[in-house]
């Protein structure tokens, strides 16, 4: 079932596309509609007239999903579900080509043999100016000149239509011949042309990590495939071509000569040592120029006239038979469409970062499956599931072995006939540090319960040690003056800043995290019940004293409940604010919660995953909030009515 | 016998931003006996707040003398309720737990203090409105639930603070009968505090009429009208000649009062 649903992704997202579109303009229509008769009813500045809107709700949603289809390529992909194996097939030409077209105006704007000229023209120059001519004598500088000298020639020489070797251009010929052709049979078409099987046996675009199948599934696409190979070979044999008439090849075996007599000079140099260093840097700069010029890699402009044409040409072909294609790619592939890299085609647009919808809702279905050894969950543990938990670990975590230690009393010690007597510390020790079985009792597990976790840990201690401290800061003098610097001092750091210290402090493990959070929950629930106690109308307390309660029931009955609801209103920002801490702190360190996913994901550039940890933090964030909502109006009912 | 008594008592302010002085109250001297009904008149700003606050004590005195029958007034009491001007209610609680608070902070037994509770709220006319959250409450009814809160701690001396001024015409036409009945019905010694003249008539057996700066017992009166009320219709009370003409008197003292404040200014 999940595997039919995962292969027809394209066609689900077609009909939820459809549907979509359906509800968007029915929503407009509808809401236009009832806009006419809702508005007439209200003057405008009512705050009636923002109620009641669920229909533009419909359409803000569905075009909203609509836009994250267009931009990530779902729409396409849906409704033409070969394009991008076309695309990519076109793309193989063009890396095909590219050693020829990056010598070219058409791939480069000018010939590459006029940038090399132009740019080791001027070096030369440079070089000649630069020369240093107290540390050279004068034949060697003179001979340093003439290798200059030489080497611009070998500029001159190659740059000239006339001295260019017959082979050369008989080589060129070729290629050209070789190129017309491959226009010709892309202008032939492609009837009778057939993908083979494996190539229709390939996973569907998307499905599988490696987006788009590589091998050309449709007849067009085995033309561009064939095209691709053949354009390859020309490429190969394009870069082989060189350009060195026999004037050039004698200038170049000379300028050789004369530079390795240069070495051979510095070898046995007997003047200063920074001198030395000058020569051979300066002859070194010499010699990489040269290396540059004499492979015989520039050709004369005219020469390359020829070959850019038919590269036009080709791609002009191409064009011809892809128009539908490249309609599609205009209207839904926003972007630069598919690019071939290496040894995949990728999809060159919006939709590198952002993935489609379908594919999102796959990446997640596969991480909720609890099935470990399926494939599902992520990194070894589950995303949402239940375990067995031992009881003994619970309790091993909550009673430290230094509390044993501290019992009087001591260890058992081993007696004369070598048995090890146990006494009731040991007993104790053993259940601190969990080496007892206990049973087993089920308990939630996997990723976002690790991550709510200890969100839950931390906002448990934090509500448990800060309420009571805010309540007596509310009313102590020296509550109040004692702690709030302690408390005004850490609590204006970024929590993230702390993070790295706790972390060294407290490990990588929940102890660290669950501090972390914890620092964070027990200053904001510190300052809301301190500003709930301080809050209590004077009238209120005074009522209370005359009523007879003592101090400790006024704070127990008066001055708690007048703070519930700040302290409930602290709650709810407390649980936002450990949740955005935590997911931050999971990605600097851990090997669970929803923060490590996101963290894995982003250094393998799983863009899916990165959405999927992100819907699911916003969705778990929403959550928390609305039950804490829903908490205050059960809890506080009297809240703004006071 | 539980008189309260005060003598040369004094209560200076001090303004901790700029050290001024305000002497809210100077050399105030009288004595109430059980069972009084005293009213307390005067322009804003005489001090009526701050004395009453004192006798409650929730301020002490800079000097003189405050006693509550042989007791020296130190601290709040249970033996002197206070109702406030807006209830002061606790909001998280339903009306018979704002009632019962002050039996619950003495652990009273609760079936006891539901007969209690009961009682009381039937006394203030609320019988049945026991679970209602008082923040459903109407202004008038949330003074009744205070008056039923301070009553059912059994206070030998009452202490309102304007306890009707936020209260509509006849809504507080009806509460000043209700605590006329209460006056006759349990004998306790009440001082309220008002800044309606009508009122301070209606509702005191004595009168103070209280000037301020300092602030001092202007004149003090001994009027029929709250006697008379237990039997007749208040609105008829308020249409006779004699009730008449001490208004006017008292009247023509506050604007006198108001006038020497503006022209000081
Ligand atoms: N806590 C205080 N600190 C400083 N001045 C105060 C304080 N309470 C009252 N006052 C001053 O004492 C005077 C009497 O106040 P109050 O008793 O509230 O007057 P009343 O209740 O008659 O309107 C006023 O001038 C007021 O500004
Ligand atoms: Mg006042």
């Amino acid at each position: 079932m999940s595997e039919f649903l995962s292969t027809h992704r394209a066609d689900i997202a077609a009909l939820l596309i459809l549907i979509l579109t359906g509800l968007f303009i029915w929503s407009i229509y509808y809401g236009l509609r009832r806009t006419r008769t809702l508005d007439s009813e209200q003057v405008f500045g009512d705050p009636e007239r923002t109620l009641g809107g669920w229909f533009w709700a419909i359409c803000g949603v569905s075009s909203l999903l609509l836009v994250w289809f267009y931009f990530s390529w779902g729409t396409a992909r849906a409704f033409f579900p070969n394009a991008a194996n076309e695309m990519c097939q076109v793309a193989k030409i063009d890396e095909a080509l590219s050693p020829i077209t990056s010598k070219l105006p058409y791939g480069d704007r000018y010939y590459k043999s006029t940038e090399v000229l132009v740019r080791n023209g001027q070096q030369l120059a440079v070089l000649e100016a630069q020369m240093p001519a107290d540390v050279y004598s004068n034949a060697e500088q003179k001979q340093l000149f003439s290798i200059l000298e030489r080497n611009q020639q070998l500029l001159a020489i190659y740059s000239d239509s006339a001295q260019q070797s017959p082979s050369t251009s008989a080589d060129l010929d070729a290629i050209h011949l070789r190129l017309t052709g491959l226009s010709e049979d892309i202008d032939a078409g492609y009837a009778g042309l057939m993908p083979t099987a494996e190539a229709l046996a390939q996973p569907r675009w998307g499905v599988t990590d490696s987006e788009i199948p590589m091998l050309p599934v449709t007849a067009r696409g085995v033309l561009f495939d064939n095209i691709a190979q053949q354009s390859r070979v020309i490429a190969k044999d394009f870069i082989k071509v060189r350009n060195l008439p026999d004037v050039a090849k004698v200038i170049i075996s000379d300028v050789k000569n004369d530079i390795a007599n240069l070495k051979e000079a510095d070898k046995n140099y007997t003047g200063s040592e920074a001198d030395l260093t000058s020569r051979k840097a300066y002859l070194k700069a010499v010699e990489r120029i040269f290396k540059r010029l004499d492979d015989g890699a520039i050709f004369p402009a005219a020469a390359m006239v020829q070959i850019n044409r038919d590269i036009i040409q080709i791609q002009n072909s191409v064009k011809g038979q892809t128009q539908g294609l490249r309609l599609v790619d205009a209207l839904f592939l926003p972007g630069q469409g598919v690019v071939k890299s290496r040894t995949l085609c990728v999809e060159q647009g919006s939709s590198r970062w952002l993935p489609k919808p379908t594919d999102v809702v796959a990446k997640f279905a596969r991480l909720a499956n609890p099935n470990l050894e399926n494939g599902g969950g992520y990194k070894g543990t589950t995303l949402f599931w239940w375990k067995w938990l031992e009881i003994a670990d619970v309790l091993a975590f909550l009673i430290p072995d230094g509390l044993v230690d501290m019992l009087p009393g001591d260890y058992g010690i081993h007696n004369d006939d070598g048995e090890f007597v146990k006494t009731y510390k040991d007993h104790l020790l053993a259940i601190a540090q969990g080496d007892i079985s206990l049973g087993v009792i089920p308990m939630l597990d996997g990723h976002i319960w690790d991550s709510v976790f200890r969100v839950i840990v931390a906002m448990a201690f934090g509500i448990a040690l800060g309420v009571p401290l805010g309540i007596y800061m509310g009313v102590s003098r020296f509550f109040k003056s004692f702690f709030d610097p302690l408390i005004e001092l850490y609590r204006p750091v970024p929590p993230l800043a702390w993070a790295p210290l706790i972390l060294t402090i407290f490990g990588i493990q929940d102890d660290g995290k669950i501090f972390l959070l914890f620092m964070v929950a027990f200053a904001i629930m510190v300052i809301s019940a301190r500003t709930g106690a301080s809050g209590t109308q004077l009238s209120k307390i005074r009522a209370s004293h005359s009523l007879g309660a003592t101090n400790r029931q006024i704070i127990r009955y008066v001055i708690l409940p007048n703070a519930l609801p700040e302290i409930l209103t602290g709650i709810r920002i407390a649980i936002g604010v450990c949740w955005g801490t935590l997911v931050a702190a999971e990605m600097l360190a851990g090997t669970t919660g929803i923060g490590f996913i996101e963290n894995v994901a982003r250094t393998v550039s799983d863009y899916e995953l990165i959405w999927v940890t992100i819907l699911i933090m916003g969705l778990l964030g929403l959550l928390f909030d609305i039950a804490m909502r829903f908490t205050i109006s059960v809890l506080i009912p009297w809240r703004g009515k006071g | 016998m539980t008189d309260l008594s005060c003598k040369n008592l004094s209560m200076t302010f001090t303004n901790p931003a700029n050290g001024a002085m305000v002497e809210a109250l100077k050399d105030i001297n009288f004595t109430l006996k059980k069972g009084e009904l005293l009213s307390v008149l005067g322009p804003s700003g005489c001090g009526k707040t701050t004395l009453l606050n004192m006798i409650a004590g929730f301020l002490n005195p800079t000097s003189g003398q405050l006693s509550f029958g042989d007791q020296q007034i130190q601290g709040p009491g249970v033996e002197r309720g206070m109702v406030f001007q807006q209830g002061a209610l606790f909001e998280w609680l339903p009306v018979s737990k704002n009632v019962d608070f002050g039996l619950r902070m003495k652990n009273l037994s609760s079936s006891d203090s539901e007969k209690l509770v009961e009682k009381w709220l039937d006394i203030v006319g609320l019988t049945g409105f026991g679970d209602t959250p008082t923040y459903q409450l109407s202004g008038g009814m949330q003074q009744r639930v205070a008056l039923a809160r301070c009553l059912v701690n059994d206070p030998d001396l009452i202490l309102m603070d304007e306890p009707l001024g936020a209260l509509d015409a006849l809504t507080r036409e009806k509460m000043q009968s209700l605590i006329l009945e209460l006056w006759k019905e349990t004998g306790k010694t009440i001082i309220i505090i008002t800044h309606s003249v009508e009122e301070a008539l209606l509702l005191g057996e004595r009168l103070f009429v209280m000037a301020p700066r300092p602030g001092r017992i202007h004149k003090e009166y001994n009027l029929p009208f709250a006697e008379r009320g237990l039997k007749e219709s208040l609105r008829d009370i308020k249409q006779q000649a004699d009730f008449g003409s001490v208004r006017e008197e008292i009247l023509t003292m506050i604007w006198d009062m108001e006038e020497e404040i503006m022209g000081n200014v």
